[in-house]
């Protein structure tokens, strides 16, 4: 089996420093969209200066790196617990080269391991084992004070006049993101999911932040709700760094899962504008980026 | 473009407003979660007693603080293993978690600014109206470009902290940021909050 360890350290560099384009295009809409002279404005054009800079220094764009998320999806043969051991590595040589911050703190004692490796979640490793000769892993990286503002609901809520349908769920997502204010680093991409569990449920609501910001949702009706969100977060008013403005999201992803009869959750996972997330694929032996 | 520099007189305070753009040069120290809780701990509640460093480190950053600036950041640092520190990355962090400390924390120290990102609520606005004090928002995510405003890191404390919790002493030149609570009782966090309150319950009203 190949040795990982070079091009997953590369992956965490890329994902650290290099904004993806589709998210740096959405920036550059949303800038078009505020006012000269106002704050918002002043934030988004400071936020693309910041972008270009981290290319070019290959230093992080956000000093948050997250907890690091890898999505690994490969093909018949490969050790997922070598694969294990190759991905723990490139994290602690990332975090010794400065493209990760030390963020893995034990709960109980509050010492920070100094290189990333926690517990068997820290990183957090999703393994699948995929038809065809493809070795594809996504990096998400995904800071604190995002992750802070997430939001699960049980459905019905009363309070927000949200019953067990997508009209309930567009009443909480929209509750979450007037919470949120600009503490996620707003303008923010909205990855929710309708049921599962209460675990399950987060998961997928994070999952369904690879999705690409400009692509739709193959089934129409949430693919109408996605459009719907995006619109009316935006009509809130919160605007970039919660400073006021017309861009508080910048777009919004909606996956569902099966749920108990009994339960209706909807978790909301909320991304940063520093929407960190990067692929890299292994075919033939050859390493490519995207 | 407003500069400012630490240490802040009470007359460059009380002339700063909600939505001034501003550059700030000089030392500030950087500090959030265990920071604040150490400070407020073993200090200012005094529920805690002093150990190993905790009364040397208080000498020592007290003359900084005082008409000075705390950051709320946890950086990225290179040099780690060699002691030359270098700021790689440093935005802000949110600040609202010390929201239960700050204003007895600026009461104590006489803190004249604090930077961080989404605002503060009602007791440090209180207390930035008693300091008198103002709170900075910095762009958060920013993190390269505010890095390279930092000129020097002069010192560490409280590196046992870890390296985002430890108070970093950096000085800085033009280091960017927005007034968005200030001296006179405003806060643009406040006001955002509640107009878009307002939106919610009329778009929640539709359905």
């Amino acid at each position: 089996m190949q040795d990982l360890t070079e091009p997953i350290l590369e992956l965490i560099r890329l994902t650290a420093t290099n904004l993806p384009p589709d998210v740096e295009e959405g920036l550059r809409d949303a800038l078009q969209q505020e006012e000269p002279g106002f704050a918002a404005r002043g934030a988004l054009e400071t936020i693309l200066k910041n972008v270009d800079m981290a290319r070019e220094n290959s230093t992080p764009i956000c000093q948050d790196t997250g907890t690091p998320i890898f999505y690994v999806n490969y093909p018949e043969g490969w050790s997922t617990r070598r694969m294990r051991e190759q991905i723990k590595s490139a994290v602690a040589q990332a975090t010794d080269k400065s493209y990760l911050r030390p963020n893995a703190v034990d709960s109980i004692s509050g010492v920070n391991s100094g290189d990333n490796i926690g517990d068997e979640h820290f990183p957090t490793i999703h393994f699948e084992e995929i038809e065809g000769d493809e070795l594809q892993i996504d990096l998400m990286l995904k800071g604190g004070g995002c992750e802070n503002v997430g939001a699960q609901y049980s459905l019905p809520n009363s309070e927000l006049g949200a019953g067990r349908d997508l009209a309930g769920v567009r009443n909480v997502a929209l509750d979450a993101v007037q919470k949120a204010q600009g503490k996620g680093c707003a303008p923010g991409i909205l990855g929710i999911a309708i049921g599962g569990d209460r675990g399950s449920s987060f998961v997928a609501s994070k999952e369904v932040l690879l999705r690409q910001l400009d692509d739709s949702n193959p089934n129409p009706e949430m693919n109408d709700l996605e459009q719907q969100l995006t619109e009316e977060s935006n009509q809130l008013g919160i605007g970039p760094m919660g400073f006021g403005g017309k861009t508080t999201v910048l777009g919004t992803k909606i996956t569902s899962k099966h749920r108990l009869p009994a339960s209706y959750f909807v978790s909301v996972s909320y991304m940063c504008w520093a929407y960190r997330r990067r692929q890299m694929v292994v075919k033939n032996d050859q390493v490519s980026y995207q | 473009m407003q500069q400012v520099s630490i240490p802040i007189s009470d007359e460059a305070i009380h002339s700063l407003k909600v939505g001034d753009p501003v550059l700030l040069s000089g030392t500030m120290v950087t500090g959030r979660d265990a920071a604040h809780k150490w400070m407020v701990e073993t200090f200012i509640k005094a529920t805690r007693t002093p150990i190993d460093d905790d009364q040397q480190v208080y000498q020592e950053i007290k003359p900084l603080l005082d008409g000075g600036v705390i950051y709320h950041c946890g950086p990225v640092v290179s040099g780690l293993d060699s002691q030359e520190y270098k700021f790689v990355a440093a935005g802000p962090t949110t600040s609202t978690r010390e929201e239960p400390y700050q204003g007895d924390v600026m009461r104590h120290f006489n803190i004249k600014g604090v930077i961080g990102k989404g605002g503060m609520g009602a007791k440090t606005l209180a207390a930035c109206q008693e300091v008198p004090g103002v709170y900075f928002h910095a762009v958060g995510g920013a993190a390269s470009l505010i890095a390279q405003s930092v000129l020097e890191v002069t010192t560490v404390y409280k590196l046992d902290f870890g390296v985002p919790e430890a108070m970093w002493v950096i000085r800085v030149e033009d280091f960017p940021a927005v007034v968005t609570m200030d001296a006179h009782g405003s806060s643009l966090h406040a006001e955002i909050e509640s107009e878009s309150r307002s939106a919610l319950e009329g778009l929640l009203a539709e359905s």
